[in-house]
């Protein structure tokens, strides 16, 4: 698809212009830059509408019309097909587009390897990384684990595929998560994939799998509700936020798993990634748009929210993290022979 | 009456005229959503949530609520007048409502439609108000099992059945599973028969299939007749309303059926689509007039649009007591929701009791106001009707090319809509049925995945069908429906022959 030029599209913008008219007043004050956008920028989603990372840039795209952060409408185009590699190869043959920013999930890394469908970051020109997503195991607090250890304890003296662990999609993050654990702890889940992760903290709630990895802001209602229980978070550190979230604990209260003596650290990207052969000033522009979006309440409200963890990166930091997690992925992958021969 | 009281407190809430207007501007765009094929519910929700991070989160979510109960609406309009299914949950309403149109009745074929989507999302909003928490707590007891074992009955409330050859409904069946197998394998997270074409890895939507094989095949087959216009006769008149609405009464027993067996499917969640097709199968099954479904049966129109309707309503439910979407509109309000920073859950009825209340009163006006927006259309649409068919037929290969267009915003897509046109029309001529291509499509990707996940699960023992009484019942209950035409058989010639010897014995 080359110009977003659609009925559709016109009508919303038309109505957009409508509605918003009255927020618009409160425009900031814009810079001048070395580029700007000409025409509508596409905001690619490699996944299905309603998940994570769509939800994310349906956000971004809000918060940038709401402010008036850029000249130009931008518009989210959602290319799922054959887990993201639909978006990623759409990217990869736009070639010096600057008008077309992808938003990326770790499938940037993972259906290369699960698939073999050809595709790298090294295709795409890094802009930036939002934020990393946090994932959690997560049991019910049904079961009597109270702790990581207990709990991986209970796995191991099962003996193999007596614990059901539930994620979402296949060969993706939940699943090497999993398989990390299993190669870290010498335990092994049965992995059963379901499409969504509120999918999966339903079938926690209801004891047809016995935990999850579900990211914080999928299971923190249950949480809430005392349906389920946090036992440790797969980041290097605990999360932050020290504000009281179910009963009197925080996110800051759930240790991490190496703290529990379960050394396995996973996040996952969320970040911005545009074709290949664009200029600086272009990623600049995109890199500043960003900067922009993250100081606004309502990104930052979204950030707590969701328990992420709000590293930011661009430039050369962003690619140097981006080489090692692929190189991550790839290694896990391998040795659990995930990956396509 | 807890929940009447707090409900009160809800219509205080959407009483606001700001949400009056908002409930209005949603109504008429979401028809217009509906009604054009392939833009659907979810993709015009996801389109508009941006505009609405301006509003307050009810007033957000009465307007994209109402554009979903509009798009519920709308999508039985084409799929009345030209056999296109604005919708897929509309798909099984073309298979009596096209006949209607063509026979003249396209006013009466409309206000069936509407009203009995009317019905169905009435029933299940009162269900969601009286019964919420219960029902919460029901769909959790929903494994992969259980999930399979709901499909599998839609399977065999649909097949067995029907006049066709079983031969042919097999050929068109084993054709759909067969497509709907392309694309990702979500168990595996490896691709399948996409044969290193980019194209393909998105696989064969349902939607594009749909637009192909019943919109342009039946402009194929109007052409080869020689551009009769088969509506012509149409005769549209100010009463049409209440004429057939004299007559719909007489159907409650299909309209009660549709409506329970939407909010079951929508609550478990199964989505609109089966339910329609599970409805449309048990109405033709237990219907006096069952032989005659398919030639223009008002019944064949109440059954599938009351089930859609009730089952796009209750979706709502899962997802605002659980997270869970029950249907792919409601995933994407499911996003709206966590933007506005509201968690769904089971405590969003406790903490955020306005909202909650608030979109669950808009359900009940914004249901009404639908009703009145589409009913004072009936003329109008069935209208079209009269314009000769040289020239509306351009029209409608237009909107059924932006339509399938519009869903991944592929080129290809288009073409692909093209070849299934002329494989519907080939359907046709060999007279194979095209329901059984369609279901499977439809459904085969959900049922194999959760067959694969139920077999994880037990380590491939089949026995986890019958692993505790609801998958058991489910199952047994949706073999006895495949078996039903060999059953009732059966045991009709059993009291045929007891009869005779009674009578005999008598003497």
């Amino acid at each position: 698809m080359k110009v977003v030029k659609h009925p559709r599209l016109a009508t919303a913008a038309t109505f957009a212009t409508a509605v918003l008219g009255a927020t618009a007043l409160s425009a900031l004050p814009t810079t001048a830059f070395a580029w700007e956008p000409t025409k509508s920028v596409e905001f690619v989603v490699p996944a299905g509408t309603g998940g994570g990372a769509d939800q994310m840039a349906r956000m971004i795209q809000g918060v940038i019309q709401k402010n008036n952060l850029m000249k130009q409408p931008i518009v989210v185009v959602n290319k799922s097909g054959g887990a993201g590699a639909e978006g990623f190869l759409d990217i990869k043959g736009s070639k010096g587009e600057e008008h077309k920013i992808i938003i990326t999930l770790s499938n940037l890394f993972t259906t290369p390897l699960a698939t073999g469908v050809p595709f790298s970051y090294k295709d795409m020109t890094p802009v930036a990384m939002l934020a990393l997503d946090n994932f959690v195991l997560w049991v019910n607090t049904a079961s009597p684990y109270q702790s990581a250890k207990e709990f991986i304890d209970a796995v191991k003296t099962a003996g193999p595929n007596k614990y059901k662990m539930g994620g979402t999609g296949s060969k993706q993050e939940d699943q090497i998560i999993t398989v990390g654990i299993d190669a870290t702890a010498g335990t092994k889940f049965t992995y059963i994939p379901y499409k969504g992760g509120g999918d999966v903290a339903a079938q926690l709630v209801g004891n047809h799998v016995n935990s999850s990895v579900n990211n914080p802001i999928e299971a923190v209602s249950q949480w809430r509700a005392g349906a389920l229980r946090p036992l440790c978070v797969f980041d290097d550190e605990r999360i932050p936020l020290k504000e009281p979230i179910a009963g009197t604990q925080s996110w800051n209260d759930i240790p991490t798993c190496k703290e529990s003596g379960l050394d396995v650290t996973y996040t996952m990207l969320r970040g911005i990634m545009m074709p290949a052969g664009v200029s600086k000033d272009v990623v600049d522009y995109y890199v500043d748009l960003f900067q922009k979006v993250r100081e606004t309440p309502e990104w930052k409200d979204f950030m707590e929210k969701g328990a992420f963890n709000t590293t930011f990166m661009t430039g050369d930091d962003y690619t140097k993290w981006l080489a090692s997690a692929d190189e991550q992925h790839r290694k896990l992958m391998t040795d659990a022979g995930l990956a396509k021969k | 009456m807890e929940a009447l009281g707090s409900l009160i407190q809800g219509f205080g809430v959407v009483a606001d005229p700001m949400n009056i207007v908002y409930m209005f501007i949603g109504i008429t765009l979401g028809v217009l959503i509906g009604v054009l094929p392939g833009l659907g519910g979810a993709n015009g929700v996801a389109i508009l949530l941006p505009l609405t991070f301006g509003m307050s989160p009810t007033s957000a979510i009465i307007m994209l609520s109402c554009i979903y109960w509009g798009a519920l609406f709308g999508g039985a309009i084409t799929s009345v007048l030209f056999n296109i299914p604005g919708e897929p949950w509309s798909v099984a309403t073309t298979f009596d409502g096209h006949p209607m149109a063509q026979k003249g009745h396209a006013g009466e074929a409309l206000t069936t439609a509407f009203t009995s989507s009317f019905f169905g999302a009435f029933f299940a909003v009162i269900v969601i108000t009286f019964l919420a928490p219960v029902i919460a707590a029901f769909a959790l007891q929903f494994g992969p099992a259980e999930f399979f074992a709901v499909q599998m009955l839609t399977f065999c409330s649909f097949v067995g059945m029907g006049s066709d050859s079983p031969f042919k409904v097999l050929c068109a069946m084993m054709l759909g599973f067969a497509l709907a197998a392309v694309g990702i394998d979500t168990v595996t997270g490896e691709l399948r028969m996409t044969f290193g074409s980019v194209e393909l890895l998105r696989g064969f939507d349902f939607l594009i299939a749909v637009i192909g094989l019943f919109g342009i095949g039946e402009i194929l087959l109007t052409m080869e007749e020689g551009l009769a216009f088969r509506g012509k006769s149409a005769r549209i008149s100010a009463t049409v309303v209440w004429r057939t609405w004299k007559q719909l009464p007489k159907y409650w027993v299909t309209a009660m059926r549709g409506s329970i067996v939407g909010c079951w499917m929508g609550i478990t969640p199964g989505g609109a689509t089966p339910a329609s097709f599970m409805s449309y199968g048990l109405a033709k099954r237990f219907s006096r007039n069952g032989s005659k479904f398919g030639t223009g049966e008002m019944e064949g129109v109440v059954a599938p649009e009351t089930a859609a309707h009730a089952a796009g309503t209750s979706a709502l439910l899962p997802m605002l007591t659980l997270g869970i979407p029950g249907s792919p509109t409601a995933a994407v309000l499911l996003g709206g929701l966590l933007i506005w920073g509201l968690q769904p859950g089971p405590l969003l009825f406790v903490e955020q009791a306005d909202f909650v209340w608030g979109l669950i009163a808009s359900m009940y006006l914004g249901n009404i106001a639908g009703l009145i927006v589409v009913l004072t259309t009936v003329p109008l649409f069935a209208a079209i009707l009269r314009i000769p068919f040289s020239i509306i037929a351009p029209v409608i290969v237009v909107i059924c090319a932006v339509g399938a267009y519009t869903v991944h915003n592929a080129f290809f897509d288009v073409v692909l809509m093209l070849v299934f046109g002329v494989l519907g029309y080939i359907f046709k001529k060999l007279s194979y049925p095209l329901a059984p291509l369609v279901l499977a499509l439809v459904l085969g990707d959900m049922a194999e995945g959760s067959f694969r996940q139920a077999m994880l699960v037990s380590q491939g023992d089949l026995a986890i069908f019958w692993s505790n009484y609801l998958v058991g019942g489910i199952i047994t209950l949706a073999l006895f429906m495949l078996f039903w035409p060999v059953i009732s058989t059966f045991i009709r010639r059993k009291s045929g022959t007891t009869g005779g010897t009674e009578a005999v014995a008598a003497k």
